[in-house]
């Protein structure tokens, strides 16, 4: 195995996840979270008269430098990292997506879905506008998304925590095997 | 210049989560539709690693690089994490990503997912400005 070009197994990657739990607490006291980003860029950009995004958002700004570390660790990837071959799905999900309509499986996302040919399309304003609304709102109203919850949350074991992730999964899967199919049919097919 | 060792942390971070394929729409319809054990064990062995590296932390009494005490935030229980919870799922399901991967399909080319962020972005916004009619 490659580490630079090929995906890295489960066993890999998910310690190395873990990790940056006790490095973000030893480094600076900071506790890993990803959607408290959304609410710093609404405190900075339009806070309006609205209280919940009335705070000195600057001095939570390392976490704005962390999702910005992101990004530019993707763009690191695509440049020097990427091998450009399709994910290796189960047979049985390309099979169940392609009788759903997703027809381009060569890349990380179904190109026929993510692009910017569909962004006034109905695709767009279910995959784009809705999903991402409903996961800025969703997060937000929990207090928190996977990394805050899921990783960090249960890393330090609070039951909370632990109800959101049950309640993250059960929204998911209602979603991916009784919702999403019927919208994709309609939309793609 | 003190925030960008974090801007380096999130880069290692997002190395891992293009790398793993965790950001993969794909791989959360695998998940979702229990035909892969692959995102089970990401999430998993992170927590398990998590857990230790806390526990760890709490029974030597390591402090901070700068010699702070480790402060644990808690996460007070609300009905927002079940109901927010929820609705977050039945997002992650269509985006194919939690906010984390929303920032690594951007820089790994999928440009539109701008579009998702600002959506998201937009949501976090509503949220604010109902937060009190919400339940809590």
């Amino acid at each position: 195995m490659n580490p630079i070009q090929e995906p890295w197994p489960w066993y890999v990657a998910g310690p190395l996840i873990g990790l940056t739990v006790p490095l973000l607490l030893i480094i600076g006291n900071k506790a890993l979270g990803v959607s408290s980003s959304l609410r710093h860029i609404c405190a900075a950009c339009f806070p309006g008269k609205i209280p919940f995004f009335n705070y000195d958002w600057k001095k939570e700004s390392w976490n704005l430098f962390f999702v910005g570390g992101i990004a530019l660790g993707a763009v690191f990837c695509l440049a020097f990292m990427h091998n450009g071959e399709p994910v290796q799905l189960n047979e049985a999900t390309i099979t169940a997506l392609k009788a759903q309509g997703v027809q381009e499986f060569d890349e990380l996302m179904p190109g026929d879905i993510f692009n910017w040919g569909n962004i006034t399309s109905p695709i767009g304003l279910l995959f784009f506008v809705t999903g991402g609304f409903m996961v800025g709102f969703g997060t937000r109203y929990a207090n928190g998304c996977t990394s805050g919850h899921s990783i960090m949350g249960l890393s330090t074991l609070q039951w909370p925590s632990l109800v959101a992730t049950i309640c993250f999964m059960a929204g998911g899967f209602v979603m991916t095997n009784f919702i999403l199919p019927h919208l994709m049919k309609w939309l793609l097919l | 210049m003190k925030n960008l060792k974090y801007l380096l942390i999130g880069m290692l971070f997002g190395i891992i989560l293009v790398k793993s394929e965790v950001i993969s729409w794909f791989r959360i319809q695998e998940m979702f539709r229990l035909e892969s054990f692959h995102m089970y064990g990401v999430i998993g062995s992170a927590v398990i690693t998590g857990i230790l590296g806390v526990l760890l932390i709490r029974k030597l009494g390591i402090r901070t690089i700068s010699g702070e005490a480790i402060v644990l935030p808690k996460k007070p229980f609300t009905k927002g994490n079940i109901f927010g919870g929820l609705i977050f799922g039945l997002g992650w399901a269509i985006t194919g990503a939690c906010p984390g991967p929303l920032f690594a399909q951007i820089g790994s080319g999928f440009t539109v997912v701008i579009v998702t962020l600002l959506s998201a972005v937009a949501g976090t916004w509503v949220y604010g400005l109902l937060k009190e009619k919400l339940p809590h």
